[in-house]
């Protein structure tokens, strides 16, 4: 809800999100799909809407689009249809996008999204559907030109419409990194926003609590999850001000600018859209083979909230540290490597903690981590079988990012394997209990809070590499006296 | 052999005179490129590609001096400019195409050249093949080579794929390719008194054949004979994974359809086609044809074809429609012709209406009516649903009969300027035809007989989808008892 | 259906074929003239009948994922009208 001059409000968005198929060749052509080609270097005579060039379909696209379904937990249609929506664009070379309308390859579904206060919010997915991506318009390149690179023209994307169950941009963060999270698992889009790969636009409508819908607004083309959240936050603040002020909301489209956080509508003229859909007679009915469905079905991989329950029940987890543990499917295979055969909770606490740390110091993702599962594990069972002091263990992962060495090579290199010589640490304590004779008499008198006192000197005395138990065991003994 | 006598061979008769080393395939191809020369003033060719066609006839010699003949060696052959040529300008008659070289080949073509065909050009349409004259050309209107006996107005060739027939039936071309979207194949072969196939839809690939409306749009072969175009279309045919529609159907050798025999068979005679105002040399021409398939020892039998009379506006409105669809890609961006204005959406506004002749840009104004909001239900839906009705209609007469016979046109050539200028009164050239290319099966017009003032008149074949030997072989036996042996005038006036 | 003329100006916008104002009235009347002759299709019922799209019976083909295309910017490049430094250029779009 956000609170408005003249009482409260509430906000209702839809996104629909444009997730490009990983796939080698384009949906509709043999052309590569690569990011950052040179320009029209991944385009054939289909992608450039030469006369007489037909389109055929990719299988391996419609099985991407069908595991994205089934991902969602949706209705896969066994029958769809492929549509040209018809309009001018330089970087829509046919005059025409090969879309799925009516008939789309997947239809109702859901995501659930774990909110902060605990509980879980259901968002319903209206459809999935495959299309062909446009090429790209360079408008700054040159002062009276717009260039146009026909690569990505005719890569297979995957629209995927929510619900208008989105009531905050908080959520719609929550939604999108969900399904991100989601695409990724499933491996049909790598989520990558700045090259594009995941694009959303954002429906935006204001209304009284209860109240019918509001006219709506959409964002197009925001390219971080962040951005997305602002440019709700400021379009229902907008859209609040003008109602109040006594206006109504006009239905258009408007682009964000990242630069000032506001949004405005779009300058092209915006003609009243006709997109003149209908069947493609080029392509025949879409008809999928339920046989095929179902394999499809049974190779999917195990998805983040079955992911989350299982960490949960097998590693004991918290559904907090779950959640943030299966987010990003990368972290999850990590945790899971560090913890195999090891305390969980201790894997955990090191892979949230200290590692995470580095990591964002790095500015690094998890995949690009100088510290390896396997070094990381490594790590823990130095500390378990007492070669080194939980301490010092510190030392050795910092080091670790460094040069990402091996613990235990760093442990011999440093001479910082723990001191379990009794006699060694006895006499070490001797030195101090020594030196420190009249400290020793007040503990003795009744001052017990200089315990850690005696316990800092022994382990500065041991460069911190005596056994923390053998000290305290032998330190009690000796001023016991 | 002299040039004028190599002419006169039909394409059976020259590959068995090469077969047999009377003539190379190169003083086949040069008596060819004469030919074509010499038949400019018919307008066929757009581009003449003689080089080409002696280069491609060497290598056939050389085929044919190992022993090696493939089964077009050496056949010179006429493209309609309608598929893509690799490297050869492709215009589809309009200006809008200007300069056009396109980066691949046809299939089509590219399986004509397979085989050993030479090509001699690329031939005359009307603009997108939108036109049952071929005057709407941006190239200029294609003269038929015949003219009434006593009249020396020159006549159209019929269209869209005029070029091509005239240049057969003008000895220009030993046989070509054409396209047949409501008639655009066969209405032209009964104009210029040659042989015309349609074949089922799915039977040639589309791919490389510049679009009109893709649904109906139909490759197949023109020549002077039945078997010529049989011929040619065992070459032509055939799945091509680069067409989504082409189907995966295995191609006969359809010259050996070619019995003769076609006792028993039953031959539907549909009521609806005997409409208004039909001339009455055709009636009887239609009427003599059921004689001499009945001779021939074939079963005439009266059929209903119901929704005869709504399949022309049927027609109009799907073909339409998806050429609305299939002609956006002409907007100066990538090739073509392009007119700078102030801004994009003038520089599409001006290309376009500067690059589309006066037919096409009704047909793209009425296509993208009958698609906008509000519209398409009423029309575009509409016209698919009786496009339903109207396949169902052949297909309960074909559980009736083997092949159905009409005349191909309600007329003979008529001069330009002869018909008045509504463009319907041009479209009902194509009653006959464009059922066929609704449904999908396929269509053969053969001549037949001359008209009362002395033209060409084809009859039609029409059979089951995928059953282009039925079709042949009753086509053949129709072109043997009418043994139609008159040449044109313009070979007359060439001192024949 | 009449068609008058800003309904054929609209459709010419969105078919981006520029129509002289002159021409306008004359198009109309063509265009409504062909209009109201494929409206016989009204007489026929087509009730509980379903649209055909194609003539074809198969359902749609597909291809194996496989990069076999492409890597042809001369050929793309080759017949455009203007072309800089690898791209197709039109006049500039404002968005």
């Amino acid at each position: 809800m956000i609170e408005g001059r003249t009482g409260k409000w509430e906000t209702v968005i839809g996104l629909e999100v444009h997730a490009q198929v990983i796939s080698k060749a384009k949906l509709f052509s043999g052309a590569a799909t690569g990011f950052g080609a040179k320009p029209n270097t991944q385009v054939s005579p289909v992608d450039a809407g030469f006369p007489g060039m037909l389109p055929v379909i990719n299988r391996f696209c419609i099985e991407q689009a069908v595991k994205t379904g089934l991902g969602l937990a949706a209705e896969i249609n066994l029958h769809s249809v492929f549509e040209r929506k018809n309009y001018f664009y330089p970087d829509l070379p046919a005059g025409y996008q090969i879309s799925q309308y009516l008939q789309p390859v997947v239809g109702h579904g859901r995501v659930s999204l774990d909110m902060p206060n605990g509980t879980v919010r259901e968002i319903g997915i209206t459809r999935l559907h495959l299309e062909q991506d446009a090429g790209k318009s360079l408008h700054d390149r040159h002062p009276s030109l717009t260039y146009v690179d026909l690569n990505r023209a005719g890569v297979a994307l995957m629209e995927i419409v929510s619900e208008p169950d989105l009531r905050s941009g908080e959520e719609a963060g929550l939604y999108l990194r969900k399904l991100r999270s989601i695409l990724r698992y499933l491996g049909t889009c790598d989520g990558n926003m700045e090259e594009g790969s995941l694009r959303c636009d954002a429906n935006v409508s204001v209304r009284r609590p209860g109240a019918p819908l509001g006219t709506r607004c959409e964002i197009k083309n925001v390219n971080s999850i962040r951005y997305v959240m602002q440019a709700i936050e400021y379009e229902a603040r907008r859209q609040i001000e003008v109602i109040e002020e006594g206006g109504t909301v006009e239905q258009q489209t408007r682009l964000f600018d990242a630069a000032r956080g506001v949004t405005r509508p779009m300058r092209s003229k915006e003609e009243a859209h006709d997109y003149r859909y209908f069947p493609d007679p080029d392509l025949l009915p879409l008809v999928l083979d339920p046989d095929w469905v179902e394999r499809i079905r049974a190779d999917l991989p195990e998805l983040p909230d079955a992911r989350k329950a299982r960490f949960m029940s097998e590693y004991g987890l918290s559904a907090d540290d779950a959640g943030v543990l299966v987010a990003e499917k990368e972290t999850a295979l990590y945790f899971e490597r560090v913890a195999q055969r090891r305390e969980s909770k201790v894997a955990a606490n090191w892979v949230m903690g200290d590692l995470f740390g580095a990591l964002n110091r790095l500015g690094v993702g998890i995949h690009l981590s100088p510290v390896s599962a396997e070094q990381l594990g490594a790590l823990i069972d130095l500390i378990a079988d007492g070669t080194i002091s939980g301490r010092l263990a510190k030392d050795v992962f910092a080091e670790m990012v460094a040069s990402s060495a091996d613990p235990a090579a760093i442990v011999e290199a440093k001479g910082l394997r723990q001191m379990t010589d009794s006699s060694a640490i006895e006499a070490a304590i001797d030195t101090v209990l020594a030196s420190q004779a009249g400290r020793v008499a007040e503990y003795r008198a009744g001052r017990d809070k200089l315990y850690g006192f005696f316990v800092g000197q022994v382990m500065r005395a041991t460069q911190g590499k005596a056994n923390p138990a053998l000290v305290n065991q032998l330190l009690k003994k000796k001023l016991a006296g | 052999m002299s040039d004028l006598a190599l002419l006169a061979l039909n394409l059976t008769e020259a590959r068995d005179g090469l077969a047999r080393k009377m003539f190379s395939a190169r003083e086949l191809a040069a008596a060819y490129n004469d030919a074509v020369s010499k038949a400019k003033p018919l307008n066929a060719y757009i581009t003449p590609t003689p080089e080409r066609a002696l280069a491609m006839a060497d290598a056939a010699d050389e085929r044919l001096a190992r022993g090696e003949a493939l089964p077009l060696d050496g056949i010179p052959i006429a493209v309609k400019d309608l598929f893509c040529t690799k490297d050869i300008l492709t215009t589809a008659g309009s200006h809008v195409l200007d300069g056009f070289h396109p980066p691949y080949e046809s299939t089509v073509s590219d399986k004509l050249w397979q085989a050993g065909g030479v090509m001699l050009g690329k031939t005359n349409l009307d603009e997108f093949a939108m036109g049952s004259s071929n005057t709407t050309s941006w190239y200029g209107p294609v003269e038929n080579p015949w003219r009434r006996p006593g009249d020396n107005r020159p006549l159209v060739p019929g269209g869209s794929s005029g070029g091509s027939a005239a240049a057969v039936a003008a000895h220009a071309a030993l046989a070509a390719i054409g396209t047949d979207t409501g008639g655009s194949i066969r209405q032209p072969a009964s104009f210029c008194g040659i042989v015309g196939l349609k074949p089922t839809y799915g039977r040639c690939s589309r791919c490389g054949v510049v679009a009109f409306a893709s649904s109906l749009d139909h490759p197949g072969p023109m020549a002077r004979t039945v078997r010529d175009v049989a011929i040619m279309l065992s070459a032509m045919a055939g799945h091509d994974p680069r067409d989504s529609t082409s189907a995966p159907v295995p191609v006969a050798d359809f010259e050996k359809a070619l019995t003769g025999d076609i006792r028993g068979l039953r031959v539907g005679i549909p009521q609806e086609y005997r409409v208004d105002g039909m001339p009455r040399d055709i009636e009887a021409l239609w009427q003599q044809g059921v004689e001499w398939l009945r001779t021939a020892g074939a079963e005439p039998v009266e059929i209903s074809l119901s929704m005869t009379k709504y399949a022309l506006p049927t027609y109009y409105i799907i073909a339409l429609a998806e050429a609305s669809s299939n002609l956006a890609r002409y907007d100066g961006v990538r090739f073509g012709l392009r007119v700078e204005g102030d801004g994009l959406e003038e520089m599409y506004e001006l290309t376009r209406a500067a690059g589309f002749g006066a037919e096409v840009r009704r047909r793209v104004l009425i296509g993208t009516y009958v698609l906008s909001a509000g519209y398409y239900d009423a029309y575009y839906l509409k016209a698919q649903r009786v496009r339903t009705l109207i396949a169902r209609d052949f297909a309960a007469a074909f559980e009736r009969v083997d092949c159905i016979l009409t005349p191909t046109a309600p007329s003979t050539a008529f001069a330009i300027g002869e018909k008045s200028g509504d463009p319907i009164e041009m479209y009902l050239n194509d009653v006959f035809t464009v059922p066929a290319n609704l449904a999908g099966v396929p269509a053969i017009s053969v001549p037949a007989g001359l008209s009362g003032d002395g033209l060409p008149l084809g009859l039609q074949i029409t059979g089951r989808a995928f059953d282009e030997e039925t079709v042949l072989r009753v086509a053949q036996v129709l072109e043997n008892a009418a043994s139609f042996r008159h040449l044109p005038s313009f070979l007359a006036g060439a001192g024949r | 259906m009449a068609l008058d003329k800003e309904t054929v100006a609209h459709i010419a916008t969105l078919a981006r074929i520029r129509v002289a104002e002159a021409e306008l009235e004359l198009l109309a009347n063509e265009l409504s003239h062909i209009l109201s002759w494929v409206e016989q299709l009204n007489e026929v019922d087509t009730t509980g009948v379903a649209p055909m799209a194609s003539a074809a019976a198969a359902s749609l083909p597909m291809r194996d994922d496989a990069v076999n295309d492409g890597g042809c910017r001369e050929a793309i490049l080759g017949n455009a009208p203007r072309v800089a430094r690898g791209f197709f250029t039109v006049p500039k779009v404002v968005e």
